[in-house]
C-alpha cells in the first residue's frame, strides 16, 4: 500500500478514539405527502478496525444515514447533526472538500454491483481512476493500470491483467462487486462503508464477497460499517450490533452480547423470524405484524409500539431513549428489563403455535398419490449475443435431463443459484406446451397429450404464486376482480365467485372489505397473501412458489411462511416451492432437489440433504449460509467455492461441478479422470440420491 | 478505448456482419418504398388531364404520343422496372415536360444537402450542449429558459418560423444598410468571382435558411439530451465515482456525459425525418430550387418521375441516417459490440 | 386451530396496517396526480389555452356577424376594427370568422387524428410484442417501411385522389401515417409488460391471449396511450396546417388554419394581420398541447423523470 500512503497529502493527525462518531443526525426530504424524517437523531462510532453492523429493515434509513456520511445524498436533503471523521467534522464541507476525503480516507460499496459501475469504461480503467484521482502528478498512468490489476488479483478475480480491459457488463454481478470492492480498498482507506453489499449476490458468491471484504479489511486496517438486513450477514463478520428502526438506533452493542440477549422486542421478533439452517426440529417462526409506520407523521411514543406484543399505555406516550442495559449494550424500550427475564425466546413473546401435521403426512410417502411427476426434462435456449443486434451463436440447455416427482400433502423444494435452470423447469411445468424432450404428468395425465380443453382442465388443479408481490396482481383491477378471474375463465357463475372472495380472503387473513380495494393500497405482504388466495381460488391439488417470500422483508415474510404451512395442512395442498433461500426450504420443505447447470445433483428429504449432504455442491451451498448466532458462526468451517458458474452455453465435460469443486482439487491425479470424463449419475441408497463420483456425507451447518 | 484484443477483434468482426445485413435489409426498404411512391403516384396523378385543361386543348396526336411518352398503356409495375432499369444506368427519365430529369439531379441534391448536413450538424452540437447545460441546472433559470425555447420553437411550424426570421433579417439589414443577409434563392445569380468570393456570396443566402432548420433540430435534440442526462444524474455508477472521489463536476461529464450520448445515437435516425419534411418546406419558403421543392412542384405538375427520383433519395437519406445510428450506437456503447 | 385465528387477525391487528389510514391515501391518490399536474405552470396554461381554443372555435363563428366565405364588399383588405375584429381579406372575407373556422377544422382534425392513430398504435403494439415471432417481423418491418417514407410525402402524393372528397378521407390518410412512433413504444412496453407476473398468471389459468391483451396490458399502457395521443393531437394539427399550406390538405372553399397562413404569407409585411392571426393561433394551440401533454406526462408517469424518481427513491427509502 505504498502508493497510497504516497497520497496523503500533508501529514494527517493520528487522533487517537473513533475513527467515526455520528451525533444526532437528522435527515429529512421532501416528498408529495410532506416532509419524510428518513433519520431522526442518530448517534454512533466507529473504532479504527472495528466491524459496525447496521441492521435494519427497508425505510429504516440505515442506507440514508450511511450516504449523508459520504456527503451523496441528493441536494434536496437537509442534513443536521454532526458527523466527524478523525475529529473533522464533514457536514458543511462543500463538494471540492468532500471529494479529497471521498475514496481515499472513506470508500463506499454499493448494493447493486449491476448498476454501480460506469457501462462505457472498462473495469481496469475505473480502478485506475481512483488512484489517479487522489494521486494527480504523483501516480502515471501506468502505475495506476498497474496497481489496478493488482488490486483485481487481490479481490480475487482470476487473470487479472487480462480481465482490467474488460467492460463491466462482461463481469457477473459477483465479480463486479469484487471490482467495487477494488476500487473501495484502492487507496487504503480508514473506513470502508458497504452498503448491502451482498443483498443482490447469490448465497455462494455472498460468501465470496464476505470472505474479500474480509481480506481488505486486513490488508488496510480499515474501520466498516456493514449495512444489511439480515441479521446472519453480520453474525460472524461484524464486532458490534446497531439495530435501526423508524431512523432511530433502538438496540445497539457487541454482537456476542445482543445476538443471545437481545432487550428490544424488535431485535427479538427480528432474531426469531428468521428461518434457521440448524434448527433441529420444526420451530415456528415469529412474524412481526403490521408495517414501519410512515416516517411523514410519526405519532407521538415508540415508533415500534403498535407492532409490539409488549407495548403498554406507557409505550405510546414518548419515545424511548436509547438506555444502557448491560455494558456496552444499550436498547431503546421501557420493558427491556422484562425480557431479560423472558430468557429471550421470541415465539413465546410474541405468542406463536407449532402448526399441527396434516393426517397425511402419517400414510408413508410410497402410498400416496402421485401430483406431478417430472422425467428427464430438457429445455434448451437458442443463445444470442448483444442486446441491440441479436443474433444466434448456439443453445443454451437450461434444463438437462431432470426427474423428480411430488405426493399428495407433500413440498418439494428445489433449490439452486440463480442461472441453474430452476426457474425454466418451473415455467415448462407451467406452460403445459409440448415438451423437448422428457415428460410431465400432472395428477398422472400426461401434458404433451393433451388437447385445449384438457389441457385448461388440468390449470385448475396447478396453480402458481409468483416472487414478487408488487408485480403479481394487475395494479388496475380491485382485488375482488383478481380473485374473480381465475374463476371466470373457468365459468364460474357470477354468484358462485361472489361466494368464494370472501371464502378466499378469510382464508388467507385478509378482510372482506378489502375486497374492493387496488393492489397498491396493500403492503408487500398482503399482497403476496391476495396472490395465495387467487391461487386458491379454483381449490387446486399443486401449488407452484417462485420464491413467494424472497422479495419480503424477514418480519413479513414468517408471517407469510406460516400462511403456507397452515394451508398445506388445512387444504391437504402440495407445493413446488422454488428458492435459492435454503433456510426458508429447510423450514418449508419435506423434501428437497439441488440443482446445478440445468441438472438435479442431489435430492432427497430435508432431514438427510440438509443433515448429511452428500455432494461437494450442496456442502458448499449448505456452508454458505450464515446463520444467526455469532458463536456458531465463528465455529463454523466455511466452504468457499472458487471462480463463478460456468457459462450453461457451454458445461464442463464430466462432472459439470468439478471447476469449481474443493473435494476434485484435493483427489489424487488418478481418481481425477473419472471426474473429467464421466458424468456422474444420480445414484444413492434409498430416497436421498446425490450425483457424485466420489460422494460421502459431510455435516456442514 | 482499449487496443483490441483477441475475443474483441472477432467481436468487431460480428458486428461489421452485423451491419452489412442491416445493410441489405435497408436497400430492400428503399426499393419497397420508391416502388411505393411510384405506384401511389401513378394511380393518382393524371398528367394527361392537366393536359386537356389547357387552352386550347391540344390535338389527340399530342395527346396519343405523350400518353405513349409516359408508358401510360403499360401496368404500373412495368413501368416501375423499366424506370429502376434506368436509374440503374444512372438515368432518372423525364419530367412530364420533357426535361430529363438526370440533368438537374445533381445541383438539386447539392442545394438540398448543403442545408441538410449544417442543419444536423449545427442541430446536434448545439442540442446536445444546451440539452445538457439544461439537465445539470435543472429547475434553475437556465433550465427554464432552455425548455421554454424548445416548447415555442417545437411549436412553430417550419413555414411560419421561416417567415418569422425574414422579419429579424430584414431589420438586420436595415440596421447595417445593405442586403448583407438574403432570404430569396441560394446564390446571386450571374454571380461572378473568385471562388472565394462565390463561397462569400453564398454564404449571404445560407445564413437565414440554415437557421430556420437548425433551431428546429436544436430544439429536438436538447430535448432529448436533456431527459438522457437526467436519467443519468440519478444512477448509481455516478454515485460511484462520486464515491472514489471525483468532484460531482467532474463525475457527471466524464461518466454521465459520455453515458448520456448512447440514446442520442438511436435517435439520430428520428431526427432526420424531421429534417427532411422541414428541408422541404424551408426549400420553399426561400425559394431554393432543391429536391425538396422539386417534390412540391412534382406533386402540383403530377409527374410520376420526380415524385419517385425525390422518394428514392429520401429513402436513401433516411436509411443512411439508420445506418449511421447504427454505428454511432455500436461505436458508442461497448455492450453492443460484445 | 389456535394459529389460523391467530394468523387470520394478524393483518388487521395493528392500527398501522388495517385499512383505515391505507384508505385515506388512495382517496388522494387520484388527488396527487392532479396537485402533481396542478403544480406545473406550464401545463395549467396549456390546459386552458387548449379548453379556451376548443370553445372559442365552435363558439366564435356563432357570435360573428359575418360567415367565413361570406364577403363585406365595402371592406377589402382592412386592418383589424370594430366591424371585422380581425380585419378582412383582399376579397373582402372577415378574418375572424375564417381564423375561426380554420381553427375549427384543424382541431378537429387533430383531434381524430390523435385518436384514431394512438387506437392503431395500442393495438399494432401490443400484437407485435405479445405474439412475436412472424407477427412482431411482419408488423415491425410496415413500421420500418412507414418510417423510411415521410408522411408527408405519401399524403402530398395521394392529395389529388381526395381532391373534392370528404375531408374525412385526409383524416384517415393523416392517421393512417402517424401511428408508428407510438406503435413501437407501445411495442417495447408490452414486451415488458408481458414478462409481468400478473400477465404470466393470466396466462398459467388459462386466459385467451387477445383477453390478456385487452384486460392486462393496454388498461395497463393507459397513461402512456393518453400523454401519447395528446401529443400526437399538436403533431397531427402541424402535419395538417403543412400540408394545406401547400395545398395538398383542406381545399377550398373549406378553409384550414394552413390554407389561412398560405394565403398570409406573402402580405406578412403588407397586412400583417392576415399572417399572424392565423399563424398566432396555431402556434398558440400545438404549444399549448405540447405543455399539456407534458405535464400530463409529469402527473401520471411520474417515474420518466428522474429527479421525481429519485425524490421517490428517497422516499421508499424512508417510508
Amino acid at each position: 500500500m505504498t502508493a497510497a500512503d504516497l497520497m496523503f497529502d500533508g501529514p494527517t493527525p493520528e487522533v487517537d478514539g473513533p475513527v467515526l462518531k455520528v451525533d444526532d443526525l437528522r435527515v429529512s426530504f421532501p416528498s408529495e405527502s410532506g416532509r419524510v424524517r428518513a433519520v431522526r437523531g442518530l448517534s454512533y462510532e466507529v473504532a479504527p478496525g472495528e466491524v459496525l453492523g447496521i441492521v435494519g429493515e427497508s425505510g429504516s434509513g440505515k442506507s440514508v444515514s450511511s450516504l449523508a456520511v459520504m456527503g451523496l445524498l441528493p441536494a434536496q436533503a437537509r442534513v443536521s447533526g454532526s458527523i466527524r471523521f478523525r475529529g473533522k467534522e464533514l457536514l458543511g464541507l462543500g463538494d471540492t472538500e468532500l471529494s479529497r476525503i471521498r475514496g481515499r480516507r472513506i470508500s463506499m460499496v454499493f448494493q447493486d454491483p449491476l448498476s454501480a459501475l460506469t457501462p462505457v469504461y472498462t473495469v481496469g480503467d475505473q480502478i485506475a481512476e481512483a488512484l489517479l484521482t487522489h494521486g494527480k502528478g504523483r501516480v502515471s498512468k501506468q502505475q495506476a493500470n498497474n496497481r489496478a490489476v493488482e488490486l483485481l488479483d487481490l479481490v480475487g478475480i482470476p487473470n487479472a491483467a487480462q480481465r482490467a480491459k474488460a467492460f463491466p457488463h462482461e463481469f457477473s454481478g459477483g465479480m463486479r462487486q469484487r471490482a467495487v470492492i477494488a476500487i473501495a480498498i484502492a487507496n487504503d482507506p480508514d473506513l470502508i462503508i458497504a452498503d448491502e453489499p451482498t443483498t443482490a449476490l447469490d448465497v455462494t458468491v455472498q460468501a465470496q464477497v464476505l470472505e474479500v471484504l474480509k481480506t481488505a479489511q486486513e490488508v488496510t486496517g480499515a474501520g466498516i460499517v456493514i449495512i444489511t438486513h439480515d441479521l446472519g450477514v453480520v453474525a460472524g463478520f461484524a464486532d458490534r450490533l446497531m439495530v435501526m428502526y423508524a431512523g432511530r438506533a433502538v438496540e445497539t452493542g457487541p454482537v456476542d452480547e445482543v445476538y443471545p440477549h437481545p432487550r428490544m422486542p424488535y431485535t427479538l421478533g427480528l432474531l426469531g423470524s428468521i428461518p434457521r439452517l440448524d434448527a433441529d426440529e420444526k420451530q415456528p417462526l415469529v412474524p412481526i405484524e403490521g408495517q414501519p409506520p410512515s416516517l411523514v407523521e410519526l405519532p407521538p411514543g415508540c415508533p415500534f409500539a403498535p407492532r409490539c406484543p409488549m407495548a403498554v399505555e406507557a409505550c405510546t406516550t414518548a419515545e424511548p431513549p436509547l438506555a444502557e442495559v448491560a455494558p456496552g449494550h444499550h436498547a431503546a424500550c421501557i420493558r427491556s428489563d422484562e425480557i431479560a427475564g423472558t430468557d429471550a425466546d421470541a415465539a413465546e413473546v410474541y405468542g406463536v403455535d407449532v402448526v399441527e401435521e396434516p393426517p397425511i403426512a402419517a400414510v408413508p410417502r410410497e402410498q400416496r398419490e402421485t401430483v406431478l411427476e417430472v422425467q428427464d426434462l430438457v429445455k434448451a435456449y437458442p443463445l444470442t449475443k448483444g442486446s441491440v443486434f441479436k443474433r444466434t451463436i448456439g443453445s443454451v440447455r437450461a434444463v438437462d435431463g431432470i426427474s423428480f416427482d411430488i405426493r399428495t400433502g407433500e413440498t418439494l423444494g428445489l433449490v439452486g443459484e440463480s442461472g441453474c435452470g430452476k426457474t425454466t423447469t418451473l415455467m415448462e411445468i407451467l406452460g403445459l406446451e409440448k415438451l423437448q424432450s422428457g415428460r410431465i404428468a400432472v395428477l398422472g395425465k400426461e401434458t404433451t397429450a393433451l388437447d385445449r380443453t384438457a389441457r385448461k382442465a388440468i390449470r385448475r388443479d396447478m396453480q402458481v404464486v409468483f416472487q414478487d408481490p408488487m408485480a403479481a396482481l394487475d395494479p388496475r383491477m380491485p382485488i375482488s376482480d383478481i380473485l374473480a378471474e381465475p374463476m371466470q375463465v373457468h365459468g364460474y357463475s357470477q354468484a358462485q365467485i361472489d361466494a368464494r372472495v370472501p371464502e378466499l380472503l378469510d382464508l388467507v387473513g385478509l378482510r372482506r372489505e378489502h375486497a374492493d380495494r387496488y393492489p397498491a393500497e396493500f403492503s408487500g405482504g398482503q399482497r403476496q397473501r391476495i396472490g395465495i388466495a387467487r391461487a386458491l381460488a379454483l381449490e387446486p391439488r399443486l401449488i407452484v412458489l417462485d420464491e413467494p417470500v424472497s422479495a419480503l422483508d424477514v418480519s413479513i415474510q414468517a408471517g407469510v411462511i406460516n400462511l403456507l404451512d397452515e394451508l398445506k395442512a388445512k387444504l391437504g395442498l402440495s407445493y413446488l416451492f422454488v428458492a435459492h433461500d435454503l433456510s426458508v426450504v429447510r423450514h418449508i420443505a419435506d423434501r428437497v432437489a439441488v440443482m446445478y447447470l440445468g441438472k438435479i445433483i442431489e435430492i432427497g428429504s430435508v432431514e438427510k440433504v440438509f443433515g448429511a449432504p452428500e455432494h461437494p455442491y450442496t456442502q458448499a451451498l449448505l456452508s454458505a449460509i450464515p446463520i444467526p448466532d455469532p458463536v456458531v458462526e465463528r465455529r463454523r468451517e466455511r466452504i468457499i467455492l472458487t471462480g463463478d458458474l460456468p457459462s450453461p452455453a457451454n458445461p464442463p465435460q464430466g462432472c459439470r461441478f468439478h471447476t469449481r469443486c474443493f473435494k476434485f482439487a484435493a483427489l489424487p491425479e488418478a481418481q481425477r479422470a473419472l471426474c473429467l470424463d464421466q458424468e456422474p449419475d444420480l445414484d444413492g441408497a434409498g430416497d436421498h440420491r446425490a450425483a457424485c463420483h466420489y460422494a460421502e456425507s459431510r455435516a456442514v451447518v | 478505448m482499449q487496443a483490441p484484443t483477441g475475443p474483441y477483434r472477432k467481436a468487431l468482426s460480428d458486428v461489421i456482419g452485423f451491419l452489412v445485413r442491416r445493410l441489405a435489409n435497408y436497400i430492400v426498404l428503399c426499393l419497397v418504398a420508391t416502388f411505393l411512391a411510384f405506384a401511389l403516384a401513378s394511380l393518382t396523378f393524371d398528367p394527361i388531364g392537366i393536359l386537356m385543361q389547357r387552352n386550347p386543348p391540344p390535338p389527340d396526336a399530342v395527346i396519343q404520343a405523350k400518353r405513349v411518352d409516359l408508358m401510360l398503356d403499360q401496368p404500373i409495375p412495368q413501368r416501375f422496372l423499366s424506370w429502376l432499369g434506368g436509374v440503374v444506368q444512372g438515368d432518372f427519365g423525364q419530367t412530364v415536360a420533357g426535361h430529363p430529369i438526370t440533368d438537374e439531379l445533381g445541383r438539386r441534391i447539392g442545394v438540398s444537402l448543403r442545408l441538410f448536413l449544417l442543419g444536423v450538424t449545427i442541430g446536434v452540437i448545439c442540442g446536445v450542449v444546451l440539452g445538457v447545460v439544461s439537465a445539470i441546472r435543472q429547475y434553475k433559470l437556465t433550465d427554464h429558459v432552455a425548455t421554454l425555447f424548445s416548447f415555442v420553437i417545437l411549436s412553430i411550424p417550419v413555414f411560419v418560423l421561416g417567415t418569422l426570421l425574414k422579419q429579424p433579417a430584414q431589420a438586420f439589414n436595415d440596421l447595417i444598410g445593405s442586403n448583407y443577409l438574403q432570404t430569396l434563392g441560394e446564390a446571386t445569380p450571374g454571380f461572378q468571382g473568385t471562388w472565394f468570393e462565390s463561397l462569400g456570396d453564398r454564404l449571404r443566402y445560407l445564413i437565414v435558411p440554415t437557421l430556420t432548420i437548425a433551431l428546429g433540430q436544436i430544439a429536438f435534440y436538447s430535448r432529448y439530451q436533456r431527459s438522457a442526462m437526467l436519467d443519468v444524474l440519478g444512477s448509481d455508477f455516478l454515485r460511484t465515482a462520486q464515491a472514489k472521489g471525483l468532484t460531482r463536476r467532474r463525475a457527471l461529464f466524464k461518466h454521465g456525459l459520455r453515458t448520456a450520448l448512447i440514446p442520442m445515437a438511436t435517435l439520430f435516425a428520428f431526427g432526420f425525418g424531421l429534417l427532411i419534411t422541414g428541408g422541404t418546406f424551408t426549400e420553399r419558403i426561400f425559394g431554393w430550387y432543391g429536391m425538396g421543392d422539386w417534390l412540391i412542384s412534382g406533386v402540383t405538375a403530377q409527374d410520376t418521375n420526380v415524385v419517385a427520383t425525390v422518394t428514392l433519395f429520401i429513402a436513401v437519406l433516411v436509411l443512411i441516417s439508420g445506418w449511421l445510428s447504427d454505428v454511432l450506437y455500436a461505436a458508442l456503447d461497448p455492450r453492443v459490440r460484445v | 386451530m389456535a394459529t389460523i385465528t391467530s394468523d387470520a387477525a394478524a393483518p388487521g391487528a395493528s392500527p398501522v396496517d388495517g385499512g383505515a389510514p391505507k384508505r385515506e391515501r388512495s382517496a388522494t391518490r387520484s388527488r396527487l396526480v392532479l396537485r402533481r399536474f396542478l403544480r406545473r405552470k406550464g401545463a395549467v396554461f396549456g390546459l386552458i389555452v387548449v379548453v379556451l381554443l376548443y370553445l372559442m372555435a365552435f363558439l366564435g363563428p356563432l357570435i360573428s356577424p359575418w360567415g367565413y366565405a361570406e364577403p363585406d364588399y365595402t371592406a377589402f383588405l382592412q386592418p383589424p376594427s370594430a366591424e371585422h375584429w380581425f380585419g378582412t381579406t383582399k376579397i373582402g372575407e372577415d378574418v375572424f370568422a375564417q381564423v375561426m373556422r380554420g381553427l375549427q377544422k384543424s382541431l378537429t382534425i387533430g383531434l381524430l387524428v390523435g385518436v384514431i392513430s394512438t387506437s392503431v398504435a395500442a393495438l399494432v403494439g401490443a400484437l407485435a410484442g405479445y405474439f412475436g415471432g412472424w407477427v412482431d417481423r411482419t408488423l415491425m418491418w410496415v413500421v420500418d417501411l412507414l418510417l423510411v417514407l415521410p408522411s408527408f410525402l405519401i399524403i402530398a402524393v395521394l392529395s389529388p385522389a381526395f381532391k373534392g372528397e370528404s375531408w374525412l378521407l385526409f383524416v384517415a390518410l393523416l392517421a393512417a401515417f402517424s401511428w408508428m412512433i407510438t406503435a413501437r413504444i407501445v411495442r417495447g412496453m408490452t414486451l415488458t409488460l408481458r414478462e409481468r407476473e400478473y400477465v404470466k398468471a393470466a396466462r398459467f389459468m388459462g386466459q385467451s391471449p387477445l383477453r390478456i391483451i385487452f384486460k392486462h396490458i393496454v388498461p395497463n399502457m393507459a397513461s402512456l396511450l393518453i400523454i401519447d395521443a395528446t401529443i400526437t393531437i399538436g403533431a397531427a394539427v402541424l402535419s395538417e396546417t403543412g400540408l394545406s399550406f401547400f395545398g395538398f390538405g383542406v381545399q377550398p372553399p373549406d378553409v384550414s388554419l394552413g390554407t389561412l397562413i398560405a394565403t398570409g404569407t406573402d402580405s406578412v409585411i403588407t397586412y400583417p394581420w392576415l399572417f399572424y392571426l392565423p399563424a398566432g393561433f396555431l402556434v398558440l394551440f400545438v404549444l399549448a398541447v405540447n405543455l399539456f401533454g407534458d405535464g400530463l406526462r409529469d402527473a401520471l408517469d411520474p417515474s420518466s423523470t428522474r429527479a421525481r424518481k429519485r425524490a421517490t427513491k428517497s422516499e421508499e427509502e424512508s417510508e
